[in-house]
């Protein structure tokens, strides 16, 4: 547990409302503890500004939610502070301390910030424990000049892999060790990635659209694997498209809309702010889009005939 | 099946609904849903294009290839005279065992190590194989001893790979491919120019006597032939018994090597670079630092193997020019990428088919239709045509995990 928060234990909801309830409700509020801390980040692809964020802190030890509308900026923006993209000069962000604005995107991950990616990255044609045990930091028989004498890193191979079998355990993908990943089912390749990602013992962990084409059941056991690294101390955060997940895990939600951070606050809040329904939910987001109903001729007229109101009460 | 998707189509929507279909448990209709993505994604190699039964009969046909080639070269081992087939049969064990075939290998297990591992598309390894024997002979023919003139061969062959690194490594790997070429051509042009005769020997090159004095003085082979089967040769010198131990424990020696770096945590990152740098670089490996230690490494099989090109013949630059790059990749493919013992089965095999293809092509088509020296041509034009039908039906090579390693990687 973090030195600042040490007084509450931040796996009780109750201490989390506690610790964010001090906390502004407004675009680039300041937190108690932040865990990562961004300033002037820009990033301009020709004439269009995909992010453009002047201020924004990350809690340390909760979950956050990065949301917003498809072209927010919200995957360019995680690209940019992993250091898989370079912003406009003047930015700075630091985490846990260390400024990383330089640096490159293995340096940050190394710093302890480990993301996993929108589109999966399994390495398909490796075995699922190949791809958990490439996540482990420092390993002498990853150097060449050692690499040939086995003695050398037998030892800490086992550890590693030791390792590796637990967090599979964990995530329920033991029995498919011995398995190309390129076997595994999306969902599957998700919670593998998540696992990889926690090889490498981070600190805080990005996820970009964990939930994103998984079936309601692996989401289900998805969102109970975020929810215990927040428990062992993790700070994480998540981009997420799905309001149901956001509003059932998150503590914080931070949304963004043409690349500026334009709303924060509590799940419940956040999305009575009137930027937020601008911006990115509309008049139906406590609709579910899931729902058969909407299909039904009189459902969707009514909802037809309400939007076309909306459209000229704008104009 | 599943396997057979290319990793570009990986999350595409029919996958990911295939993927969905997954996880709910109807596992039974998986390989066919598979099977129409692949023959949707325009007819990826394996699923739909032959029907089981017509691989079957492939397999069948593959099998009694490699038999019939064993078996002739054996019958021309024990001098069982068949007539023309037992001439082809000789010719074949003797290209088998040549000093050459052996050089080819070591430059396959370089490029191995590149593409197999890294997927690393070096399209120069002749370049390096050139490198390495300029360095090597021009160096012993300057008087320097032997250990060091190897040494100075391989430096000359890491440092064309780290400068040809830094500026392409770090970007796709197409640039890699294009850099690789130009500058194994490059490196020949410069070797054939007159302007440096006086080193190079311009386009005649160095002849191998002096530079081979070095390498035959340590044999402990006597002197003398020696024949076993119909094989004969002289115990030591240029087309020796001597050279083909050396060139042949070279082999053995870069298989151990490469045996024992890719069980190792370092070839597991090799892997892991080759099917995803941006996951690696994620998880805090230094991509690049990983990528140029395989280019290195591999460049100096190269060099290694352009000494022993060179021994028992001479440093000829337009002998390793294009045309040894592709007989590498043709004999990498071949054997089967990412194996250990690919690379040299597949030089052996590659050197091997083309003699018996030319043998029987000049041996059984009357003149009139096919001479000598057309047959040669068509001995070509089968090797190219075979390496098409490889990489659409037998991706993998011939030893090659079909799951681990796909022509399209």
């Amino acid at each position: 547990m973090p030195e600042s928060t040490t007084n509450l234990d931040l796996s009780q909801k109750s201490a989390r409302v506690e610790l964010m309830s001090g906390v502004a409700e407004e675009p680039g509020s300041a937190k108690p503890d932040p865990m990562l801390t961004v300033d002037n980040i820009t990033r301009h692809f020709g004439g269009i500004t995909a992010v453009d964020v002047t201020h924004l802190e990350v809690q340390r030890g909760i979950i956050t939610a990065l949301i917003g509308p498809n072209g927010a900026g919200k995957t360019t923006f995680f690209n940019l502070i992993t250091g898989f993209d370079k912003p406009s000069p003047g930015a700075s962000w630091t985490f846990d301390g260390q400024g990383i604005s330089k640096t490159s995107a293995s340096r940050v991950a190394r710093a302890g910030m480990v993301r996993t990616f929108q589109l999966t990255k399994a390495l398909n044609r490796m075995t699922v424990l190949d791809n958990m045990m490439l996540g482990a930091p420092g390993q002498r028989g990853e150097r060449l000049l050692s690499s040939w004498l086995q003695p050398l890193w037998s030892r800490q191979e086992k550890d590693i892999e030791d390792k590796a079998l637990s967090l599979l355990e964990r995530f329920k993908l033991l029995e498919k060790k011995d398995d190309f990943a390129g076997s595994l089912s999306g969902g599957q390749r998700k919670l593998l990635e998540m696992a990889r990602a926690l090889m490498t013992d981070p600190k805080m962990i990005m996820l970009d659209e964990p939930m994103a084409g998984v079936n309601p059941a692996l989401t289900q056991s998805l969102l109970g694997h975020v929810e215990s690294l927040r428990d062992e101390g993790m700070t994480v955060l998540f981009v997420e498209h799905d309001m149901h997940v956001v509003r059932h895990i998150s503590d914080w939600v931070v949304v963004m809309a043409e690349g500026k951070v334009v709303a924060e606050g509590t799940a419940k809040n956040v999305m009575a702010q009137q930027a937020v329904v601008d911006a990115y939910l509309g008049a139906h987001h406590d609709t579910d889009l899931g729902d058969d109903a909407l299909l039904e001729d009189e459902n969707f007229a009514a909802i037809e005939a309400e939007a076309q109101q909306e459209s000229e009460g704008r104009s | 099946m599943v396997f057979n998707r290319k990793k570009t189509e990986t999350d595409t929507p029919a996958a990911v609904a295939e993927d969905e279909v997954a996880a709910q448990g109807v596992t039974a209709d998986i390989s066919e849903t598979a099977a129409a993505v692949t023959a949707a994604a325009g007819g990826e190699a394996g699923g739909p294009l032959l029907s089981s039964r017509t691989r079957e009969m492939f397999g069948y046909v593959a099998w009694g290839l490699g038999a019939l080639i064993v078996l002739i070269m054996l019958l021309a081992f024990v001098g069982v005279d068949l007539g023309w087939p037992t001439r082809v049969g000789d010719n074949m064990l003797d290209q088998a065992l040549d000093p050459q075939t052996a050089a080819v290998a070591v430059a396959v297990i370089g490029l191995n190590i590149h593409f197999g591992y890294t997927g690393l598309l070096n399209m120069g390894q002749a370049g390096f194989m050139l490198l390495g024997a300029y360095g090597f002979a021009i160096s012993i023919v300057e008087g320097v001893p032997l250990l060091f003139a190897v040494v100075i061969g391989l430096l000359a062959s890491a440092l064309f790979a780290v400068v040809l690194g830094v500026p392409t490594l770090k970007l796709r790997g197409d640039y890699l491919a294009i850099v690789t070429i130009s500058a194994a051509e490059i490196v020949r042009y410069v070797g054939r120019a007159t302007t440096f005769n006086e080193h190079t020997g311009g386009p005649q090159g160095i002849e191998g006597q002096d530079f081979r004095g070095p390498v035959t003085d340590l044999s402990f082979f006597g002197t003398g032939n020696f024949d076993i089967g119909s094989l004969d040769y002289i115990l030591t010198g240029a087309n020796s018994w001597w050279m083909r131990a050396v060139a042949w424990a070279v082999v053995l020696l870069s298989v151990g090597v490469v045996y024992l770096l890719v069980r190792s945590p370092w070839g597991r990152l090799l892997r892991g670079v080759r099917e995803d740098e941006d996951a690696i670089r994620s998880l805090g490996k230094n991509v690049f630092a990983i990528k140029m230690q395989a280019l290195v490494l591999g460049g100096l099989f190269g060099a290694v193997a352009g000494m022993l090109f060179v021994l028992p013949s001479s440093v000829v630059p337009d002998s390793m020019g294009r045309t040894l790059t592709f007989y590498c990749w043709t004999a990498l493919l071949l054997g089967g990428a990412a194996t250990v013992f690919g690379p040299v089965l597949g030089s052996i095999l590659f050197f091997v088919v083309r003699i018996l293809v030319t043998g029987i092509a000049d041996n059984t088509v009357p003149d009139s239709v096919l001479n000598t020296q057309q047959a040669g041509q068509f001995g070509w034009i089968v090797i190219g045509v075979s390496l098409m039908l490889l990489v659409i039906f037998r991706p993998q090579g011939v030893l090659g995990d079909k799951r681990e390693l796909r022509f399209n990687a």
